[in-house]
């Protein structure tokens, strides 16, 4: 999968670090997403679809 | 096995639970009715963006279209459930239509309380709907001066919107200070400073009266008699569950509709979003939640313990506001007893964190554009304050 993120949508509630911490972070000034593994491992997958259900600004996308 | 599942309510709540229905496997039919004319959209966008005009209405849809084919769901927009029959497991429409059952989730949200008189008058507004928003944008464009009745999260973002747009804008509010309901005092005296140093016309600790005009809304009294002009009016004095079609059904409702931990309500009955009140062992409370993520959150769990799951839903709520270049955000529950301590950062520079204490122990925390920092205070909520000065060292 790869993630795609809208950094103008964002909103900088950090759901998505709550629920990927390995593959999500946050600017330090403003809170915008930050994309650490933007191809992340299977492994991951589940977690980075909760992100993307949580994320309240709808921010997150996946092409799979 | 379930074969018939109707989810009532097509906004935030209802689509999660549909989307957790099938991607856990629920085969049978769905159904979603929704009382408004549009696909699932997005609400906070309107107080904020749609209200700016710097988003299309259109932007807020959640989904594309061709999604609720994909899901296999029947959606059934502009029709209201109008009853509910317990025992026969059936949902009446106002259209006449009965919809029969042997899941229900119910996602229908709350009604923004009106005012007793006055709500005729053109110019007065409430604001919970895509074409309520637009409403009040077209009136934002032609209007100069807004009064903004309940400092909520609402009147606030709406308030802000307003003096961005250059109109003069007068905030009213029975409280103290902004903002209290939600927040406490902890965080509401530097809301207000935020509105008065952006050049809103504050006037809390006051009630008002009535609305004036004839056709056209005039201006607003108060209870000191004072009236202050207007040519638009936002109503926000907060909103009421929408469980009146549950009347008559046995359902125990009551200030939302009462479900144990399980969001179950009643046999194959399930809640979720603003208007389930339901039991968060987390807090050992009952509480109801009208924010964003609890309705995603929410409606996963009701669809999910409809299919058996047997999970008790204790989450930790989350919200946000943004007001002028101010980003407020908050996990936990901030009840009146709370005290409110400052965690982190400085009031007077506008970038903080404070934790809200009861009985000793950490409920809730907020910050204000503080983000990482707020994401790791989270962890604070449910632990001793002795443990406070420790983890913020």
């Amino acid at each position: 999968m790869r993630i795609r993120v809208d950094i103008e949508a964002c909103i900088g509630a950090g759901q998505c670090v709550l629920a990927a911490e390995s593959v999500f972070d946050q600017r330090d000034d403003d809170g915008i997403v930050v994309v650490l593994q933007a191809e992340p491992p299977d492994e991951e997958s589940g977690a980075v679809r909760q992100a993307v259900a949580l994320c309240p600004a709808q921010a997150i996308s996946i092409d799979e | 096995m379930l074969e018939q599942v109707v989810v009532v309510g097509a906004s935030a709540a209802g689509l999660s639970a549909v989307e957790t229905l099938r991607q856990e496997g629920f085969a049978g039919r769905l159904m979603l009715i929704g009382e408004e004319p549009r696909l699932p959209y997005d609400r906070p966008p309107l107080s904020k963006q749609v209200l700016a005009g710097s988003w299309s209405p259109t932007r807020t849809s959640l989904r594309p279209d061709e999604h609720y084919g994909d899901l296999d769901v029947d959606v059934r927009l502009g029709v209201r459930a109008a009853g509910l029959d317990v025992a026969s497991q059936i949902v009446m429409l106002d259209d006449g239509e009965t919809v029969g059952y042997d899941g229900l989730i119910v996602a229908t949200g709350v009604e923004p309380r009106r005012l007793a008189q006055g709500h005729d008058l053109s110019g007065v507004h409430v604001l919970r709907t895509v074409a309520e928003a637009q409403m009040l944008r077209a009136d934002l464009e032609s209007g100069t001066r807004l009064v903004v009745v309940g400092a909520g999260f609402l009147g606030c973002e709406v308030a802000a919107v307003g003096r961005a747009r250059g109109l003069e804008v007068t905030l009213i509010d029975p409280l103290a200070a902004p903002m209290m309901r939600s927040l406490g005092a902890g965080v509401g005296s530097v809301v207000a400073q935020l509105h008065q140093d952006h050049g809103v016309d504050l006037r809390m600790g006051i009630g008002i009266t009535r609305l004036l005009g004839r056709e056209r809304v005039t201006g607003v009294e108060l209870s000191d008699g004072v009236i202050v002009a207007a040519d638009v009016v936002l109503v926000a004095v907060g909103s009421t569950p929408a469980t009146g079609w549950l009347v008559g059904s046995g359902l125990p409702a009551e200030d939302g509709l009462l479900c144990d931990a399980m969001c179950r309500a009643g046999p194959g009955i399930y809640a979720a979003g603003d208007v389930a009140r339901w039991h968060n062992p987390r807090f050992g409370i009952d509480m109801r939640v009208e924010h964003r993520t609890n309705a995603t959150e929410q409606g996963m769990a009701a669809a999910r313990n409809l299919l058996d799951a047997r999970v008790p839903f204790a989450p930790i709520p989350f919200f946000w506001s943004d007001q002028y270049d101010a980003k407020i955000q908050a996990y936990g529950i901030f009840p009146p007893d709370a005290a409110p301590v400052l965690t982190r950062g400085d009031l007077d520079r506008r970038g903080f964190t404070m934790s809200y204490v009861r009985q000793g122990k950490i409920v809730g925390v907020v910050g204000w554009n503080m983000f990482r920092e707020l994401r790791s205070d989270r962890v604070l909520i449910g632990t001793s304050v002795v443990d406070l000065a420790t983890a913020t060292s």
